[in-house]
């Protein structure tokens, strides 16, 4: 458990780097950096699945931040009303850790968890699906709705970027007249 | 120089790219195809496969991307795999509900197995490296164009 510890406190000390640090280009590191440090908490914690996809969403993320996001002027608006800000975040911070305390005393202990459907699946889930990969079994299978949820949020999103970023002004001048008078 | 290497990056980066990037996709193929057997699936292969065209434009530039990717083909693969997925779920019916595994199991530890999974990962790999390439042009294309104006 020490090097889950070690790479819980490098995860903390990179998200703060990355929003201390001034630079833009610093900060998307120090991003990427948090994500490989959660994928290779994943490898730990023996979930390949999630490792790989974490791995592979966090490059593609950083590709597109800085190609398409990086030369863009960001307006940082660091000083004035500090003590109003200081006071809000002070207050936010001790909400969510009182509320957190009560919830995290109530959680399961560390491999024991609560529902029991999961065993059911490391037994039954081979024979049943046919899939020896039971993440897969369990996504496409037994739980197949929420991928098909998920499939619908993704298409989603991609036809709402793809209407919003689309090239400006596909109608005719004269179109444009018409419709005006 | 010739005019095919004033776009994109160095002339390293592009012969780099030219011996990698097919083994990227192959790599995403067998991700995707060997999803019930091994870690990986539709959704992280889907993301490789992206990941290849998005190297090619990084090296390249959008036009050498786009001749091999068209954004309708991009469109289209987006589309049909969310079909594909959908009327793999619909066919269930034919067995009583949605989502029925309604393909034999087969033997386990073969390629051809475990029913219906093997069709869905492809689907949805389809379905999100064309989605997610499809999002990165757009992104890149919107910067070159605020660029202009």
């Amino acid at each position: 458990m020490i090097e889950l510890h070690i790479l819980l406190i490098f995860m903390i000390i990179g998200a703060i780097i990355a929003i201390e640090v001034k630079d833009l280009l610093s900060s998307v590191i120090a991003v990427s950096a948090v994500g490989l440090a959660l994928s290779i908490t994943f490898l730990i914690l023996k979930a390949p699945d999630v490792a790989i996809t974490q791995l592979v969403v966090e490059i593609l993320i950083l590709i597109i931040l800085i190609q398409a996001t990086l030369k863009r002027d960001l307006p940082f608006s660091t000083t004035g009303r500090w003590f109003l800000n200081t006071l809000i975040a002070l207050a936010f911070i001790a909400t969510f850790l009182s509320i957190s305390y009560i919830c995290f005393k109530d959680l399961p202990k560390f491999g024991y968890p609560i529902l029991k459907v999961g065993s059911a699946y490391l037994r039954e889930g081979l024979m049943k699906s046919g899939a020896t990969n039971l993440v897969a079994s369990v996504i496409l299978d037994y739980r197949a709705f929420d991928t098909l949820g998920e499939a619908t949020i993704l298409f989603t999103a991609v036809i709402g970027v793809l209407s919003v970023v689309r090239r400006i002004g596909r109608k005719k001048v004269e179109e444009k007249i018409e419709e005006e008078t | 120089m010739s005019r095919e290497h004033e776009k994109g990056m160095s002339l390293i980066v592009k012969t780099v790219t030219r011996l990698t990037v097919g083994l990227i996709l192959l790599y995403g193929i067998y991700i995707v195809s060997h999803g019930h057997l091994t870690p990986g699936g539709g959704f992280a292969g889907g993301v490789i496969i992206a990941l290849s065209f998005v190297h090619l434009m990084l090296a390249y530039g959008k036009e050498m991307a786009l001749k091999r990717m068209p954004r309708a083909v991009a469109s289209f693969c987006e589309g049909m795999g969310a079909l594909l997925f959908l009327s793999i779920a619909l066919l269930g019916f034919t067995g009583g509900y949605f989502f029925l595994n309604f393909i034999s199991k087969g033997e386990p530890f073969r390629l051809f197995s475990a029913g219906i999974i093997p069709l869905c990962n492809i689907a949805i790999s389809l379905k999100v490296g064309a989605g997610l390439f499809a999002i990165f042009v757009a992104l890149t294309l919107l910067k070159v164009l605020s660029e202009e104006e």
